[in-house]
C-alpha cells in the first residue's frame, strides 16, 4: 500500500484516501477496508460506529497512520483496531 | 476526489462556459490519453487562463508527464529558448506562433479549442496505467535578477501544501473564487488546486481588467479572490473613478506576489469593510504560500494606535504551522528578532529544486534569496531580494531604504535604487525616478540632500536618472536588472 491509495468500507458508505500508511491495516466499523466494494454489506461493530465526516483527516499519531475521508458513512475508522482520531487542524484563511 | 464527492457540482466558470467536477475529470482523462499517446516529455500551456488550464494540469498528472505552463507574453527569442529546453513537448496554445518559433523540435501542438474538444471526446476509453512520475510541475521563474530557472515541484510538495492549508470539500455550495492570475504563475496553479480540493467554484478571468473583475464579482457573486497589489490598485482606482459593482458577496481577498504599499491596503480595508484580507508570501520553489497575515490581524493593525501593531500591515504575517522559517546572516548563523538577513525555509512543501541542481542545504533548508527580519512576535517583514543588496566598499545597503526616502518627495511618483559599478567603491548607488505628472523635475542636488538628510552619506546616489516609467513584469514585480542596464548606459 502507498499514500494515495483509495479504500472503501465494507459496512457503510465511507471512503478514504491513505495519506500515511502506518502499518497499513485499516478498518471501518471494525471490519477491514477494501479496494473494491463487496456485493454484500456487513454491519458496523457498535464499538466503531461513531461515523466519519467528509474532508476530515483521521490519525493514529503513534502508529504513523493517517486517512482522509472523501465520503462519509456511519462506521468509524481504526488501524489495527486502534481508533483513529480527527486531526485537529486550525483552519487557515484561504491564501489563494 | 471532488468529482466523486459531487460530480454534478459546477467546478469551473470561464467566459460563459460551465464545467462540473465530473466533466472536468472526464476531460482530464481524455487529455491524459492524448498526452500519453504523443510520447512527449512535457505538457506546455502557452495561453491565457481558460478551461484548458485545469484540464491540462490534471491530464498531465494522470498521464505522468510534467506540466510546464509558459508565459505567453515573453518575447519570441526568450520563448524559443524555453521551448527548446522542454522539447519534445505537447503544447497547447497559438499554433501559428509555436510552429514559427520551433518548426522542427518534435513538439505536438494543439490550439486551445482543439485540445479541449479532443479531451472531451476521449473521456472514455481503455484504463490508463498508473504513473510513477514524481515531478508534477516545472515552472520557469520570472527571472527578475537573472535568466529564468526551471523550478521543479513534485507531487509530494504540492500535496503537502494542499493538505497543510486547505480542508477537503470545506467550501459551501455558494462559494466561488475569482482567479485572475496567469496560469503560468505558482499562484495561478495553487488557486486551481486549492479551489478544486475545497470544492469552491473557480471563476476564471483570462487577462486581468479591473472593470471585468468587478463585473464578474457581481455577476457570479464571488466570495473569494486573489490579486497582486497592482491589480488591487487598479480596482480601487476604477471604484474611485465611479465604476459601481455589488461586491458585497466578497468574503475574502488574498493578495501577494509583490510589495503592497501601506496606503493601498489601508484604502482597501476602508473600501471593503466586511471583507477579510489575507497577505500571502511564497515562492515558486515553495509550492506557493509559506507565511500569511490573516483577516483578523489586518483589521487589528488597521485600527491600532500602537505603531508596532499598526506596522504589521506591512508584514507578511507568520509562517504556516507546517513550515519552519529562520533568518540567517551571510555565514549561515541564525539571527535574533529585529535583525535583517536571508530568509531560509524548510518543510515538505518546499522543493528548492531546479532541473539542474537542488538548492537545499544538507539539513533540507532552502535559501530563498529574499531578505527579511522577524519581529518579537514572529511576524515576518520582507526587505527585498538578497541579490538586490548594494555592496559599497564592503557596506551592505538595502535599496528599499533609499526608495522609501525618495518616495516622500512630493514630485516623485516611483523610484528604484540599484547597484552601479564604481571605480572607487566596487559598487555605488544608482537611482531611477519617475516624476509625478504636473511636477517639475527636481534638481539632482535636491534629491541627494533629501537622502543625506535622512540616511548615512554612503546611501547618497552617484547616478540619478529620470524615466517615464520603471520596468515591471506583468505581476507587478520591478525588473531590477533592467533598471541596472538602463543606468549603465
Amino acid at each position: 500500500m502507498k499514500p494515495g491509495t483509495r479504500l472503501k468500507s465494507t459496512v457503510c458508505e465511507t471512503e478514504v484516501m491513505v495519506i500515511r500508511v502506518g502499518n497499513g491495516a485499516f478498518e471501518c466499523g471494525g471490519a477491514p477496508m477494501v479496494d473494491e466494494r463487496l456485493a454484500e454489506r456487513g454491519a458496523p461493530n457498535p464499538a466503531f460506529s461513531e461515523g466519519t465526516k467528509i474532508g476530515k483527516r483521521y490519525v493514529d499519531v503513534e502508529g504513523g497512520a493517517e486517512l482522509l475521508c472523501v465520503k462519509a458513512g456511519q462506521g468509524s475508522l481504526s488501524s489495527g483496531l486502534v481508533a483513529l482520531h480527527v486531526k485537529d487542524a486550525k483552519p487557515l484563511p484561504s491564501s489563494d | 476526489m471532488a468529482a466523486d464527492a459531487d460530480p454534478d457540482r459546477i467546478g469551473l466558470v470561464c467566459e460563459g462556459g460551465r464545467w462540473s467536477y465530473g466533466a472536468l475529470l472526464a476531460a482530464a482523462h481524455g487529455a491524459a490519453r492524448a498526452i500519453a499517446e504523443s510520447g512527449c516529455l512535457h505538457v506546455a500551456l502557452l495561453e491565457e487562463s481558460s478551461e484548458a488550464a485545469p484540464i491540462a494540469l490534471f491530464g498531465a498528472a494522470i498521464a505522468g508527464v510534467p506540466y510546464v505552463p509558459l508565459n505567453y507574453r515573453l518575447a519570441d527569442a526568450d520563448l524559443t529558448a524555453l521551448l527548446g529546453r522542454i522539447a519534445p513537448a505537447f503544447i497547447i496554445g497559438d499554433t501559428t506562433r509555436i510552429m514559427r518559433l520551433t518548426p522542427d523540435r518534435g513538439h505536438a501542438v494543439r490550439s486551445r479549442l482543439a485540445f479541449v474538444a479532443e479531451a472531451e471526446a476521449r473521456s472514455t476509453g481503455g484504463d490508463l496505467p498508473e504513473s510513477e512520475e514524481s515531478v508534477a510541475l516545472q515552472l520557469f521563474t520570472s527571472g527578475t535578477t537573472a535568466a529564468p530557472k526551471a523550478a521543479v515541484l513534485r507531487h509530494a510538495n504540492l500535496l503537502s501544501y494542499i493538505l497543510g492549508t486547505v480542508e477537503f470539500a470545506a467550501a459551501a455550495p455558494e462559494e466561488a473564487a475569482l482567479v485572475c492570475v496567469p496560469p503560468y504563475h505558482i499562484a495561478g496553479i495553487a488557486a486551481l488546486l486549492s479551489s478544486i480540493y475545497a470544492m469552491r467554484r473557480i471563476l476564471l478571468l483570462p487577462g486581468f481588467d479591473a472593470d471585468a473583475w468587478l463585473a464578474l464579482v457581481e455577476a457570479e457573486r464571488a466570495t473569494n479572490a486573489f490579486v497582486v497589489p497592482t491589480m488591487l490598485s487598479r480596482i480601487i482606482t476604477r471604484i474611485d473613478e465611479g465604476v459601481t459593482a455589488d461586491v458585497s458577496s466578497l468574503q475574502a481577498i488574498a493578495y501577494g506576489g509583490g510589495r503592497m504599499p501601506m496606503e493601498l491596503i489601508d484604502r482597501a480595508l476602508h473600501l471593503f469593510p466586511d471583507t477579510g484580507f489575507t497577505n500571502a508570501y511564497g515562492l515558486t520553489e515553495t509550492s506557493s504560500t509559506i507565511a500569511l497575515l490573516g483577516p483578523d490581524e489586518h483589521r487589528e493593525a488597521h485600527r491600532s494606535g500602537d505603531q508596532v501593531v499598526r506596522g504589521r500591515l506591512a508584514s507578511v504575517g507568520r509562517p504556516l504551522p507546517t513550515v519552519e522559517l529562520e533568518i540567517r546572516d551571510d555565514e549561515g548563523r541564525c539571527l535574533p528578532p529585529g535583525e535583517r538577513g536571508e530568509i531560509y525555509v524548510r518543510g515538505e512543501q518546499v522543493s528548492g529544486e531546479y532541473r539542474e541542481r537542488s538548492a537545499l542545504d544538507r539539513e533540507g533548508w532552502f535559501p530563498t534569496r529574499d531578505a527579511g527580519w522577524l519581529d518579537e512576535e514572529g511576524f515576518l517583514f520582507l526587505a527585498g531580494r538578497a541579490d538586490d543588496v548594494i555592496v559599497r566598499g564592503g557596506e551592505n545597503i538595502s535599496p528599499g531604504e533609499i526608495e522609501d526616502v525618495l518616495m516622500t518627495h512630493p514630485a516623485i511618483a516611483d523610484a528604484a535604487a540599484v547597484a552601479v559599478p564604481s571605480m572607487e567603491w566596487g559598487e555605488a548607488v544608482g537611482v531611477a525616478v519617475v516624476v509625478r505628472p504636473g511636477h517639475a523635475v527636481p534638481a539632482e542636488s535636491e534629491l541627494r540632500d533629501l537622502i543625506k538628510g535622512r540616511l548615512r552619506s554612503s546611501r547618497v546616489p552617484e547616478r540619478i536618472a529620470v524615466m517615464d516609467t520603471l520596468p515591471y513584469n506583468e505581476m507587478g514585480k520591478l525588473l531590477r536588472r533592467e533598471v541596472k542596464k538602463l543606468l549603465q548606459t
